[in-house]
């Protein structure tokens, strides 16, 4: 370790003997927060309303506080972890270190499952919403196409010309679509006068009882999904002891925050039938201010949102995919890190292609359903991998970033929400729920039977870790 | 034409741009160095250096 040089120009000083090519380590805290609210902030601007939908506005807002716990479970847990086996891949990397190459390849395609779903629906999306704009200027029978090409093409160009720019650039627009919920709530409850707030008269009991709750769990995600997408920058940040749990934790508050105050203004001023089916529920909440300045700001929130979502899921999907070609997981070739710009260009070459035929092909639900099973099949076993983090390496025989508090008690709850969650789903998307079982229990076969022998089994455990307690 | 077909020509052409940008740079980067080079990256390296995970 003494002989590495870490002031070296031509080797990048990482490794004992020095590697040529390595991903830039340029991210801190604030790239991790964008990168984290930025995938999941759409969210908060169009489809947690259909837990509104579902169960009416107060399940809506017990969604929003079961998924608050939830995430919040994840977000400890992920910092944990994470900031202790701080490499590319993220939980496919911690699946890897601490249960087995059987669960790591099943998580990292979730991974990149629900990464490359969202990015697909995040550019359908966008392209939604250029129409909507042509539209209100009464151009009529716009095609969308271009645009969602243009969204996905423009946002693998940026992932492809380095990370720093690309999580700046992700930094800059959440930060600008979570300032304009911060500007319509203050506008809509000080700034205007009188408020057009109207709780009392739009609130209702809960129109399908506690199975409309239940029924809106499966929405209710929307509030946090993707919030675990900051442990895919653990080997691009300087200091991933500090940054991922600094920039998740703050990431999950932000959001917190933000679904709390889209949930109190859009009640307030849409009745629920509406609200439950509205595309854009805060461009519509703004838009029932009669401000025209609200109007442009959430628009343009809206748009910046999609955008930032989109470019968070490239950077966090290639990361998947390079980590598990770099392990032979998948054909090696997926490993390459371009030598100037310090991104895994080939990973993000390979997933454009795949991202087009979805956005292109694939009807939005469709697509959107499974990337939440793709998480929550995530979420699922990220209880398991921290309960078995912490018995074979108990506190005090490594070096963590962050020790979550209350364990084991995050973990059951996740576990616990999450068995809900899927009892939620199966009640909407049954179908959906056992293709994608099948699919991955397919793949795994073919995994075990197949692609493991290509696996170099003595180098997958890279942490300098001591032996785990019971081996 | 209106000014939103125009724009839609600007998206076409746009996304072509990032598109063979990307694809010319991928295939001179290939041509430029060799597999060994490109794939060197190895997991968990900081770490290796700069942690002994001992407390």
């Amino acid at each position: 370790m003494s002989e590495t040089d870490i002031t070296s120009k031509t080797m990048d000083g990482m490794g004992p003997g020095g590697t040529k090519i390595g991903l830039a380590r340029v991210l801190g805290p604030a790239h991790v927060w964008g990168l984290g609210v930025g995938i999941v902030l759409v969210g908060e601007y169009m489809g947690w309303n259909f837990s509104v939908g579902k169960g009416g506005a107060y399940a809506a807002l017990l969604a929003c506080w079961f998924a608050g716990i939830l995430y919040s479970c994840v977000a400890m847990i992920d910092s944990e972890v994470t900031s202790t086996v701080a490499a590319a891949g993220g939980q496919y990397t911690q699946a890897k270190h601490i249960v087995g190459p059987l669960m790591a390849f099943n998580v990292g395609l979730y991974l990149v499952f629900a990464y490359t779903m969202l990015e697909a629906a995040n550019a359908i999306t966008f392209g939604f919403l250029i129409d909507t704009v042509a539209g209100m200027t009464g151009h009529e029978g716009l095609d969308e196409r271009p645009f969602i090409i243009l969204a996905i093409m423009f946002l693998a160009w940026l992932n492809y010309r380095g990370v720093l720019a690309t999580l700046t650039f992700s930094l800059i627009i959440t930060a600008f679509a979570f300032v304009a919920i911060i500007v319509l709530f203050l506008s809509t409850t000080v700034f205007l006068g009188e408020s057009p707030l109207r709780h009392t008269e739009l609130m209702t009991d809960l129109p399908y009882g506690w199975l409309g709750v239940l029924a809106a769990m499966h929405f209710g995600l929307w509030y946090y999904l993707g919030i675990e997408g900051t442990c895919q920058a653990a080997e691009e940040v300087r200091s991933p002891a500090r940054s991922l749990p600094f920039g998740t934790l703050a990431g999950i508050m932000t959001l917190l925050i933000a679904a709390s105050l889209t949930w109190y203004v859009c009640v307030g001023l849409m009745p629920w039938e509406y609200l439950g089916q509205a595309g854009v529920p805060l461009f519509d909440a703004a838009r029932m201010t009669g401000s025209m300045g609200l109007m442009v700001l959430l628009g343009i929130g809206t748009m910046f949102a999609t955008l930032a979502s989109a470019n968070g899921c490239i950077n966090d999907a290639s990361r998947a995919w390079f980590a598990m070609g770099r392990d032979h997981y998948l054909p090696d070739w997926f490993g390459a890190v371009h030598p100037r710009f310090q991104t895994p260009y080939r990973a993000i070459i390979f997933l454009v292609p795949i991202a087009l035929i979805f956005a292109l092909g694939a009807p939005l639900d469709q697509v959107i359903t499974f990337s939440i099973l793709s998480g929550l099949l995530e979420y699922t076993f990220m209880p398991l991998n921290v309960i078995l983090f912490r018995r074979k390496w108990p506190l005090n025989t490594i070096k963590r970033g962050y020790e979550h508090p209350f364990h084991p008690i995050p973990a059951i709850v996740l576990l616990t929400l999450c068995g809900i969650t899927f009892f939620a789903v199966f009640l909407g998307y049954g179908s959906q729920l056992v293709a994608m079982l099948s699919f991955y229990i397919v793949v795994s076969l073919w995994f075990h039977f197949w692609r493991y022998r290509f696996v170099r089994r003595a180098a997958q455990f890279t942490m300098p870790w001591p032996r785990p307690q019971g081996y | 034409m209106d000014i939103w077909n125009i724009i839609e020509y600007a998206a076409w052409g746009l996304s072509a741009i990032f598109g063979l940008y990307i694809i010319f740079d991928w295939i001179k980067v290939d041509s430029t160095y060799s597999d060994e080079e490109l794939m060197s990256s190895r997991e968990g390296e900081l770490e290796a250096m700069t942690e002994d995970h001992t407390l």
